[in-house]
Order: C-alpha cells, then sequence, then structure tokens
C-alpha cells in the first residue's frame, strides 16, 4: 500500500504521517515513510510518502504507483497527480493556501477540481478545515483527514485511535480522537 | 523491542548501544536530527553544538584519544570544512572508535552542491559504510566502532536526505559499557612532524589492504543470487531502489563501500552475463569496479546528477523514454522568509541603498528570490564578507556600494576569521550581522552567541559588538531592523566610511518564543490604499494582492515593516 500526504507546512503532515506508519507497523507490515522537511515551516510544499506491505525496499513510491493520494490543500494535489497508479484514490481537503505568486496577483490559483477530473472520477473533497473548527482547534485537521483515510484502509479503528493516542500529548488527545471520529464520518 | 526511526534517530540509538560518550556537531541540513536524538534521549552522552564542523571532528578526535568512542556528525559541505583534520587524523593512532557521519544531499534539497562524499573516504583512506535503511543505520554505527578500534582508523559512514529523513522499523538492543577514559601519551602517533607522519603513511596503506581483505569477508557486503542475466552492484537508497526496480536481478550489496571487497565483485562479476552498479551521483563504486578490470554498466546510462528513484533506475537501465503525461504548470511554491522575518527590513534597507549584497547561508539567502532579489552571491559558509573584501580591493576600495549580509550563527562558524581579515587588510565594505539569536535555518539551534548549550545551560555571553571591535573594526552599530528608516539611514552611514563598518542587525528570529514582534496582524486601509504595490515588494507572504488593493492575512505577526514602508500610510494597527 503506498498513500501520499501533502500540504503545506504547518499543516501537521509530518505527524499525520507518523500516525500511519505507527498504524500499519502495529498489524504487522513493514514499513517505511520518506518526507521532504526542512524548509517546511518557511511556506513550502510538504511531501510524505508511507509505503507498508510485507517487504518494502525503496522508501519512496515510484511514479504510477500510489494507492491513495491525501491532499491537505487543494493546488498541493494537482502535483502528484503522476505518482497516482489506475483507479488510486484522492481525499482532497477543501482549503486553498494561495502560493505567492498568485497572492500577489501574477498567476491565477488553478482549477484544481477540473484538472484531477481528467485524471481520474476516484476524488472526495472533505471539509477538514470546517471540522476542525468546528471541533473548537484547527489544527486538528491532520485527524480529521486520518479520518477519512482510515475508511479506506484496515478498518481496525482501535489501532488507529490507539496511535494517535501515542503520538500525541495528552493535552490534545481526546480532541484529536474526537476528530478522527468525524473523519469517519465523512463520506 | 521495535521501533520506527528515522535514519538519524537510528543512527543517535547505535551510537548509545555502541556506548559512545561523546557526540559533536554543527547544525545542517539533513544531519541535524542525529545530535538532536542525543542530547534529548540519550543524556548519558556528552553532546555539544560545536561553532563549526572542523571543531566537531577535532574534539571528537580528543575525545577518542582520551579513550572514548565519539562521533562527529555534519551535513556534506560540513566535512569540507572539517577536511583538515580529517586528512591527517588517519596518520594518528585511534584509541577510541571515531566515527564521522556525514549526511549527503542528492538533489540539493537544502544544500548549496550535490558533492558526494564517498570520495572522502578514499582520499584520506578510510572506510567507507553506507547504510540504506533505518535498522542498517544503526547497525553500521555498532559495526563502524568495532572496525574503527580494530583497525584504529576514523570510519566514515555516509548516509543521504533519503536514509536521514526516512522512517522504518527498528530492532532496539541493549548498550555497550562505555570504555573508561584514561590519559595516555603516544607521541610518535599523535605529534604529526614530518618524520613521525612519515613512518605513518606506510601503515596506511598498509591498513587499507588489510581492510580490503576485511571487505571480503564483511556481513556488510553480500551476494543474493537470482536470475544471474542481470547482476547489480548497489549501495545506501541505490540498494533499495533497483532491488524494488529488479526484483528479479542478482544482487552485491555493498555496506562498505571503501575499500570494495575485490575479491567478492570478481566473484559477481563472473557469476552474472550484464553486469551493474547503481549509484547515486558520483561514479565511486564504479570506478573502483573498472579498475579491477571489469566491464560495466553505470554512469553511461544511470544518471550523475540527482537523487535516483526505482522509476528512475528502472528507465535508465532499460533506457525506456522518459514517459508521462507532460508537467502541468502549476504556481510553484517556494520557500520564503516567515512573516515578521527581522531579516527583511535590513535586506530592503540595503536595497534602497543601492548595495551589492554578499550574501551567506542561511535563512537570509531566500532573500535572494524575486520581489525581494536582494541577494547578490552566495557560496558557502562565511563567504560573503570575504566576497565583499575581494571585489571592493580591486573595484576600487569605497568606489562601488558593497555590502555583505551573514547569520550570526554562520558568523561564529566561519566569519569571524573574514572579518579579520577585511580590517587587517584595511578594506572597504559594510558587513551586516543579521543577528538573530539562533541557527534559524535548521530548525533554531542554540551557537555560542546565545551561550546556551545542547543540554540547555548557559555559559557564556558573547557581547556581538565587543567581539567585532576586538577584531579590530572601529565602526560598528547595533540597529533594530524593524525601524525600517533608522536601518536605510545606518546603512547609508556606514557606507561613507572609508574603512571597514560592522552593522549588527539585532532582533530575535520571528519563530522563537524571545521574537519581539507583536503577534497582532496588521490591516490595511482600503480608503487609503492606492494599490501602489510598494508593500508587495518585501515579499512577505501575509501580504496578498485582490482587486487592486493589498490585503494583509491572519498570519501577519504585526512586526511593522510593511506600514513602515507604505508611502501613502494606509498600513495600520497597533505597532
Amino acid at each position: 500500500m503506498n498513500v501520499i500526504m501533502a500540504g503545506v507546512g504547518g499543516q501537521g503532515i509530518i505527524l499525520a504521517s507518523d500516525i500511519l506508519t505507527e498504524v500499519a507497523m502495529r498489524h504487522g507490515y513493514d514499513v517505511k515513510k520518506s518526507e521532504i522537511h526542512g524548509m517546511a515551516q518557511r511556506g513550502g510544499s510538504v511531501m510524505s510518502h508511507v509505503r507498508f506491505s510485507k517487504q518494502v525496499f525503496s522508501p519512496i513510491i515510484p511514479r504510477g504507483e500510489c494507492d491513495i493520494l491525501l491532499s491537505f490543500e487543494e493546488l498541493e494535489t494537482a502535483r502528484y497527480l503522476e505518482f497516482l497508479k489506475p483507479g488510486a484514490w484522492i481525499v482532497i481537503n477543501r482549503y486553498r493556501l494561495p502560493p505567492p505568486t498568485v497572492s500577489i496577483g501574477k498567476e491565477e490559483y488553478p482549477d484544481v477540481e477540473g484538472i484531477v477530473r481528467e485524471k481520474t472520477q476516484r476524488f472526495m473533497f472533505v471539509e477538514a478545515d470546517n471540522i476542525a473548527l468546528s471541533l473548537g482547534n484547527r489544527r486538528v485537521l491532520n485527524s480529521v483527514l486520518l479520518g477519512v483515510l482510515s475508511t479506506l484502509l484496515e478498518p481496525d479503528v482501535a489501532t488507529w485511535e490507539e496511535c494517535i493516542a501515542v503520538k500525541l500529548p495528552e493535552k490534545v488527545r481526546d480532541i484529536n480522537i474526537q476528530a478522527f471520529r468525524k473523519g469517519r464520518e465523512t463520506k | 523491542m521495535k521501533k520506527i526511526l528515522s535514519g538519524n534517530e537510528a543512527i543517535a540509538r547505535g551510537a548509545m548501544e555502541a556506548g559512545v560518550r561523546f557526540a559533536s556537531a554543527y547544525p545542517g541540513t539533513p544531519s541535524t536530527e542525529i545530535l538532536e536524538t542525543i542530547a534529548k534521549e540519550f543524556p548519558q552522552i556528552h553532546a555539544e553544538w560545536t561553532p563549526n564542523e572542523k571543531v566537531a571532528l577535532e574534539v571528537a578526535a580528543g575525545a577518542s584519544y582520551a579513550g572514548a568512542r565519539a562521533l562527529a556528525a555534519m551535513k556534506h559541505v560540513g566535512v569540507n570544512v572539517a577536511a583538515d583534520p580529517l586528512m591527517t587524523l588517519p596518520y594518528t593512532y585511534i584509541r577510541g572508535g571515531l566515527v564521522l557521519v556525514s549526511a549527503d544531499d542528492p538533489d540539493l534539497f537544502s544544500s548549496q552542491n550535490e558533492q558526494d562524499n564517498r570520495n572522502y573516504a578514499r582520499f584520506a583512506k578510510i572506510p567507507m559504510m553506507e547504510p540504506a535503511s533505518s535498522a542498517e543505520a544503526k547497525d553500521f554505527v555498532k559495526a563502524a566502532y568495532r572496525l574503527s578500534e580494530e583497525f584504529s582508523t576514523p570510519v566514515m559512514l555516509r548516509t543521504t536526505t533519503r536514509i536521514s529523513h526516512s522512517k522504518g522499523i527498528v530492532e532496539l538492543g541493549e548498550p555497550e559499557d562505555p570504555a573508561e577514559a584514561s590519559l595516555e601519551r603516544h607521541p610518535a602517533e599523535w605529534v604529526m612532524l614530518p618524520a613521525n607522519a612519515r613512518r605513518r603513511h606506510p601503515v596506511i596503506e598498509d591498513r587499507l589492504k588489510r581492510l580490503t581483505d576485511f571487505s571480503n569477508s564483511s556481513r556488510f557486503n553480500f551476494i543474493e543470487i537470482n536470475d544471474t542475466s542481470m547482476g547489480i552492484i548497489a549501495s545506501g537508497a541505490a540498494y533499495q531502489y533497483a532491488r524494488e526496480a529488479f526484483p528479479d536481478a542478482s544482487f552485491l550489496k555493498l555496506g562498505l563501500s571503501y575499500p570494495i571487497p575485490d575479491l567478492l565483485v570478481r566473484e559477481f562479476a563472473a557469476k552474472v552475463k550484464d553486469l551493474w552498479i547503481v549509484e547515486e551521483l558520483d561514479p565511486f563504486i564504479e570506478n573502483q569496479v573498472r579498475e579491477l578490470g571489469i566491464e560495466c554498466h553505470g554512469k553511461d546510462r544511470i544518471p550523475l546528477c540527482g537523487e535516483l528513484s526505482p522509476d528512475i533506475v528502472r528507465d535508465a537501465v532499460l533506457g525506456a523514454e522518459k514517459k508521462g503525461a507532460k508537467p502541468l504548470n502549476l504556481p510553484v511554491r517556494p520557500p520564503n522568509m516567515c512573516p515578521g522575518c527581522p531579516h527583511r527590513g535590513i535586506l530592503w534597507a540595503l536595497k534602497k541603498n543601492k548595495c551589492f549584497i554578499a550574501g551567506d547561508i542561511g535563512c537570509y539567502t531566500l532573500g535572494f528570490l524575486p520581489p525581494l532579489d536582494a541577494i547578490d552571491t552566495c557560496l558557502c559558509m562565511g563567504a560573503g564578507i570575504n566576497h565583499a573584501h575581494g571585489m571592493s580591493k580591486v573595484l576600487g576600495d569605497g568606489k562601488k556600494k558593497i555590502a555583505a549580509v551573514i547569520g550570526d550563527s554562520t558568523f561564529f562558524h566561519s566569519g569571524m576569521t573574514g572579518l579579520l581579515n577585511l580590517a587587517y587588510n584595511r578594506g572597504v565594505a559594510l558587513i551586516v550581522i543579521l543577528d538573530n539569536r539562533t541557527t534559524a535555518m535548521t530548525g533554531a539551534q542554540d551557537h555560542p552567541g546565545t551561550g546556551v548549550t545542547l543540554d540547555g545551560s548557559k555559559n557564556i555571553d558573547i557581547d556581538m559588538e565587543g567581539l567585532v571591535r576586538a577584531l579590530g573594526i572601529n565602526w560598528v552599530q547595533s540597529i533594530d531592523p524593524y525601524d525600517v528608516a533608522m536601518a536605510r539611514q545606518k546603512v547609508k552611514e556606514a557606507l561613507e566610511q572609508d574603512g571597514p563598518a560592522v552593522i549588527i542587525s539585532s532582533a530575535p528570529c520571528a519563530l522563537l518564543p524571545s521574537r519581539k514582534v507583536p503577534g497582532v496582524p496588521l490591516r490595511v486601509d482600503a480608503d487609503k490604499c492606492t494599490g501602489c504595490k510598494v508593500c508587495l515588494a518585501i515579499g512577505c507572504p501575509s501580504i496578498e494582492f485582490k482587486d487592486k488593493k493589498a490585503i494583509i492575512l491572519d498570519t501577519c505577526t504585526g512586526c511593522g515593516i510593511c506600514k513602515a514602508i507604505c508611502p501613502f500610510d494606509a498600513i495600520g494597527g497597533d505597532v
């Protein structure tokens, strides 16, 4: 199973992919993840590859072999379409953060839905930011998206929730579990 | 017990399990987390940030001479700084195991070049180990210490970004007891005068032969026979890519890639029909294989530049056309200086004074990007001051407005000698020290300027102005970079000096708890905004332009730099 999580610095992508990695290990899989960070805090694109199966060699997903793209920001979705395998699922958070050239009016924010639709019909939009805000903390949007992701993967909810609990400080544990459950209810 | 660790975390864990007592580093992507993990999780190891990588390697060597196992970690270009001790250390008696971790950065995710540091192992005639996963990273560190002590040699362990920053499952082991430190004297092996060094050189050459024997029998080099029509020799991340791209091929996997196991290579080459060497960057293994008189494919097809991947390896070996749809033309999202970054104010002031700005390594290098377009050179740590001096001398001192900018951490790393030179040789240039009290680019590490060490204690307090004066600079002024008008005025004054001038632009990084920005967003008065776009020129990510007006987003920190430069007084709020 190959999952790409994509978005921008500060959206909790690294943590979300850490949780998925932990879930996969606890299910007995070999697992590897690779991400590009380092300049993420400075507004750059962030991408994390998570791979799990009986044995994983490369920590990065070859082009054309990604099963699920979990996108935290609309435009970021469009950057990774060439990684998708036929029949792959795309989950897109309905959230736009305009890149600098768009902010200053030099370029248009692209029609992401149109671009995605040309590639596949297997995509869904999720209002993760709004769901997180309705729970009172926008930062739990990553747990909302993990909830959605969990419905496309192993059904063992208990392991997911254990791993969220292990990876998060106690103060924000409950709200993240709530967010995860809200995500699971999203269809 | 199994745990998911990054390559860097696994190296830290391996150091602990190996009984390492001393670890040193200067932060640098992708190596930084090695020391951070040691400091956080293994307080039994003395871990320290050093001002630069040369210091890091030398203090680690000192610990080794005293009988302790020691580790020095750095990014690939850091090894250049440490190259002086690295070249002579192999001549000396290595008492406690000494491991140098070099984290290379193929594809330049966060670096100024993509040099292949395996070449250093050959240059210094020391063993090179290349882990291909987190699990191997931990095991290899432990093996590297045994190797280092058995052969009395420093050992290099090379990761790449994909090894350092990828995570995988690691089986945790029990720690060994650290060796007791003790003072011994070995002048014939430690005092590298010509007479001693001359005697030590043949020792190295002999050791290299013995290391080749070791390489042939090492469990880190092994053959996996499968379909013999294709045989691949690979190491590090490239092994994983090749293994995935060609699951049916035969492999010779090299964990110890210098010196290569000559007998094993011959044995493998004899067993397979087509021999391929798959490696990232330089033909390091390939050249060693060819020196054995063995024909192979390698860099005739595998890219020399950038990192590899399973699909790149597959396409290169099969000679396939690069397939896939034409790339979409999407707006890019380059890293940018953060909202509230103090660098913006002083770079603006330099630009308004029409300076040529020699840059250096740090967040401020991002000031190169449009719309700020403020950085004119960036070579390596500490180079900016020296560029400015050299340019100024041949252009005629004072004839052109030449400035250099350098961060505080970079200044302590290798800027001080340049500034001393500027004063000593009476250069005329403006040097701006961007004193944001941290090593920001690598994620906010302390340094001698903050006086806070890796264990959180505060030992010294450096007076930056006093230090600059002590280096022979008479004109030194500290400014608040958020006061843009004052910054502009001070830059003008500095450029009028007929000798070296230093401005200390003093404000904590906007991401530090000690930051001086108010944290309350400013607002644009839409009635006053004429859409002149002056505020856009500082490249702040918190300013948008929509319907011919500037808009300030909630990410604004209220630093006030845009307010200060707005010609129509249209930006307001508490500053």
